[in-house]
């Protein structure tokens, strides 16, 4: 399930955000964040749910801290959707499943 | 479809849930846990030990522990003897039949999701917020309800910490890893934080103190960018520019799921009975931060919910 999921990285993350085609959801995490956990199993349900709609990335704040300053990500868990590239909607804080797909409708 | 009745039924799994889990399904009554749903602002599976650092005080862990991971640990025990853990949170309860009714989604659904002979309240309490303009708005943008989830963004920049408990003090310390500067603002001239607490505060030079102080205004469009303290002694106010703010000004319990259903104190916390977990209703048990505004403690917390398990366990012999 988690393979839906992309694992960004500073080198990968303009193209993989760029160039696609369907809006991205972009999971700005890290490891040290209690939150971010818990959504984690929460996004994979979602990336599977509604593959070829939405493709969901998750980018390690730690691993790509200049990405995370770029969007002025002061918080994580953040989603930001991307779309054509460019940042769409911004979802701050850990939510349930139906919250987040209530946040995300217009995209998918 | 109301599911089968089920013998314990636990609503909340912070420390005192996720004991009252591993204590009853060891005793074979099959608990289910309604956990609840992911938060920032502590209201979430695991409870406030998910937004929370170092945990050094919980016996057992001579290093520390980090309270994520304590909270994992207490959930994959729970799990091991068999606890049913559902990420959902209760709507509506009906303690008014037996067995008893709790709904998790729309509450005005004809047929509850769960029937339980017994259940065990552990829904904790939450952090407060200032209450001010701009709070709720800036949040993620500077304001921060989640020192461990944010504090990293704050690098070389100049934050305060509102508030004069552990909690705050713990926060403030644990900022300075990032921050240039934190000030603790707290609306007295003494800290209420445990000795060992302060004196670590008082001896870190990034910490400063603004005493008699308190927040009246948060400013800032897109992002935080400062707060307006006025003095609690004299009246004046001073604008004091931070880019981050973390408020740790005390908590309130999560009761108003049982408005009406359990008695409650004035300030909103569960009654009890003393020296036990019985709540006024028969077969309804109460345990943790959700009826302790006393002690509030993750081991207290645990410690009441093997309580709340004992005697439920108990009082559903009674019943057979």
């Amino acid at each position: 399930m988690a393979g839906l999921i992309t694992t960004l990285s500073d080198t990968t993350f303009d193209e993989e955000v760029g160039s696609a085609t369907e809006p991205v959801v972009v999971d700005f995490w890290a490891e040290w964040c209690g939150p971010c956990k818990m959504i984690a199993p929460i996004l994979a349900e979602i990336a599977e749910e509604h593959e070829g709609s939405l493709r969901i990335g998750k980018l390690n704040v730690d691993d790509a801290p200049e990405i995370a300053r770029r969007f002025e990500v002061m918080s994580i868990p953040t989603l930001i959707v991307f779309k054509d590239g460019e940042p769409a909607k911004r979802i701050v804080g850990a939510k349930g499943k139906a919250q987040l797909l209530d946040d995300l409708a217009d995209f998918l | 479809m109301p599911a089968d009745v089920r013998d314990v039924v636990i609503i909340g799994s912070g420390p005192a849930g996720l004991t009252a889990a591993i204590y009853t399904a060891r005793a074979n009554l099959a608990p289910v846990v309604l956990e609840g749903e992911p938060s920032s602002t502590s209201d979430q599976p695991g409870g406030q030990l998910m937004l929370t650092t170092e945990v050094e005080n919980f016996p057992g862990f001579p290093e520390g522990v980090m309270g994520p991971q304590l909270m994992v640990n207490f959930r994959d025990q729970a799990e091991r003897f068999g606890a049913q853990l559902h990420t959902v949170k209760a709507s509506r309860v009906d303690f008014g039949q037996r067995p008893f009714r709790i709904w998790v989604g729309d509450p005005d659904a004809p047929a509850p999701t769960w029937l339980a002979n017994s259940v065990i309240v552990s829904t904790g309490a939450q952090s407060l917020m200032l209450g001010l303009d701009n709070e709720t708005r800036l949040i993620g943008h500077g304001v921060s309800t989640c020192a461990t989830c944010d504090g990293f963004f704050f690098r070389d920049q100049e934050i305060a910490v509102v508030g004069g408990g552990d909690s705050a003090v713990e926060e403030a310390s644990f900022l300075t890893k990032f921050a240039s500067k934190v000030t603790i603002i707290h609306r007295r001239d003494e800290l209420r934080a445990s000795k060992i607490m302060q004196d670590r505060a008082f001896a870190n030079d990034k910490i400063e103190f603004h005493w008699n102080g308190q927040v009246s205004e948060i400013i800032g469009e897109d992002r935080l960018e400062g707060v307006v303290v006025t003095d609690t002694q004299d009246g004046s106010t001073e604008r004091l520019d931070v880019s981050g703010l973390f408020v740790a000004i005390g908590h309130k319990p999560n009761t108003d799921l049982f408005d009406g259903q359990l008695d409650r104190k004035d300030n909103g916390y569960l009654v009890t009975v003393p020296g036990s977990s019985r709540t006024n209703v028969e077969g309804v048990f109460a345990c943790g931060d959700v009826q302790d505004d006393y002690y509030r403690q993750a081991i207290t917390a645990a410690g009441s919910g093997c309580m709340a398990a004992i005697d439920a366990e108990r009082w559903l012999e009674t019943q057979h």
